[in-house]
């Protein structure tokens, strides 16, 4: 930034500096005196908060050659007011799976967006993508050039399959019951073209976490929820048990109290756990983690549907597969999601998530679309309405 | 800053665009504001098969007064996805409905 160019005033934004919180306004300020920029963006925060309006316009329309997504155009109208943010683009990047970085990658990821963007990063937004926050439109070229030279790609955006997300399960966490890292490596190379090149009615994300804690909130921030369970009984050390009890852990309170099922029974020598009324909950393996465990016949539950409010309000992912195994190369996964994905892509109406398109078709005709069987565990909720007619009775009139 | 937002179509004169690059009048397009229109999102010629493609997009435009879903417009030209970026590598969206004349698509990112 030039020093005859005035760093704009921030009273309103410095409110935000107090308190011992982190703050955008800090991270924005270190960057000032760099970047014109930051100083711009920080400009027409402050005129934002001083009228109570926004001033970013929606729906530009920018990205790179080949790609139908994975950069979102916005640009300012007050670009006179504040010409450096005229064009301030959002470029989504497909993060590693787990979140994992060496501190060099970080750099590199650094580097390309001090010198072509921003650098201002949001990390990492919630569908899980590295965020790179504000660039115009003739950097999106070299941008992409550059990152794809350091063997980063885009993210999605827009009505594509968003960038799959996952928990980092087994590389850190003994409870993962499948390796959420591989599959999510997996699914993003399988569904490359669905994630770059917009198909579907609207967007389509897809969690993978490797134990029903659900770390990445699968069940309600993606359509297709992947969350690890098991088949057989909760693994137990009996003796570890007996010291959380001597170390002055209140089992019956805490643990068995607790229990959604009731299926937990203490006697003050021994823990008995009725599993064929377990509803993986996680509580007590998660209150005592030395002396419980998930089973040793692991795979996962696939799940259908959630979104945030838009056409609907808040949805949860609902069960589609109660069990399936999950080890390379993932086929019969990547069957149902095809499948999934062909009733929706068809007859989906322009931005009607999927679980949307389920409760207006029905998912008895759904499920016959998909071709798999209805079952027990798909039931989200008992009847309401008392009144129901059964085939049999309607036979016998 | 201004003339950004105004494109010179030779025998057709100025006409204003968005930040886009799309043409802010659906109605002023022409064959040849389609042909420049192509230079910007790197289509060099336009081919057979990009004009069944554009003017499949403007007759259903004209008719409905909205851009068709993907999938539709694969279905209804023959086109699969990657025929279609083939022809216009920034996409449908981007590309051929600029080409096109069509107003913006409005999407959530």
């Amino acid at each position: 930034m030039t020093d005859n160019v005035k760093k704009h005033e921030t009273p309103l934004l410095d409110e935000l500096l107090k308190g011992p919180w982190p703050s955008f306004v800090k991270e924005f300020k270190t960057l000032q005196d760099k970047k014109a920029v930051a100083n711009d963006l920080l400009g027409q925060l402050e005129y934002s908060y001083k009228t109570k309006l926004g001033y970013w316009k929606h729906g530009g329309i920018v990205g790179v050659m080949g790609y139908g997504g994975g950069v979102i155009g916005r640009y300012s109208s007050l670009a006179e007011m504040f010409p450096a943010v005229k064009h301030f683009h959002t470029i989504r990047v497909n993060q590693p799976a787990g979140w994992f970085y060496t501190s060099k990658a970080l750099r590199t990821l650094c580097d390309i967006w001090e010198k072509r963007g921003s650098g201002i990063t949001n990390m990492h937004g919630s569908t899980g993508d590295i965020v790179f926050l504000g660039t115009n439109t003739e950097e999106l070229e070299p941008i992409f050039e550059e990152l794809t030279k350091e063997g980063f790609d885009l993210g999605g955006s827009g009505s594509n399959l968003r960038t799959p997300s996952c928990c980092n399960g087994q590389a850190r966490c003994e409870w993962a019951c499948y390796d959420t890292m591989g599959l999510c490596y997996d699914l993003t190379q399988t569904f490359q073209d669905e994630l770059h090149r917009p198909q579907f009615p609207y967007k389509f994300k897809i969690k993978m976490a490797g134990c029903p804690n659900d770390c990445v909130a699968s069940i309600a921030r993606s359509d297709l929820s992947i969350i690890g369970t098991w088949r057989d009984n909760i693994q137990m050390d009996q003796s570890a048990v007996l010291k959380y009890a001597s170390d002055g852990l209140d089992i019956q309170k805490i643990v068995v109290m607790n229990c959604p099922t009731k299926c937990l029974d203490w006697n003050g020598k021994e823990l008995k756990i009725d599993n064929s009324n377990c509803v993986k909950c996680m509580h007590c393996i998660n209150v005592m983690p030395k002396a419980l465990a998930p089973g040793k016949d692991r795979g996962a539950t696939v799940l259908l549907g959630s979104k945030a409010p838009i056409i609907e309000g808040a949805m949860l992912s609902s069960v589609l597969i109660p069990f399936i195994k999950l080890e390379p190369p993932f086929k019969e996964l990547k069957d149902v999601i095809g499948r999934i994905w062909e009733p929706w892509a068809e007859h989906g109406k322009n931005r009607e998530r999927i679980g949307e398109f389920i409760e207006r078709v029905g998912k008895g005709n759904f499920l016959e679309e998909v071709g798999i069987d209805p079952v027990p565990e798909m039931v989200k909720h008992p009847r309401e309405n008392p009144y129901i007619f059964y085939d049999e009775y309607l036979e016998d009139e | 800053m201004s003339d950004e937002l105004k494109i010179n179509v030779e025998g057709v004169g100025e006409l204003a665009v968005d930040e886009d690059g799309f043409i802010e009048d659906p109605g002023k397009w022409s064959e040849a504001v389609a042909k420049h229109l192509a230079g910007t999102e790197g289509v060099t010629e336009l081919s057979e098969d990009h004009w069944k493609l554009v003017n499949y997009l403007r007759n259903y435009y004209m008719e409905f007064n909205i851009a068709p879903m993907i999938r539709k417009l694969c279905k209804e030209t023959g086109f699969n996805l990657k025929k279609v970026y083939e022809l216009f590598p920034s996409g449908p969206a981007k590309g051929a409905c600029k080409v096109a004349g069509l107003p913006k698509p409005t999407g959530c990112v």
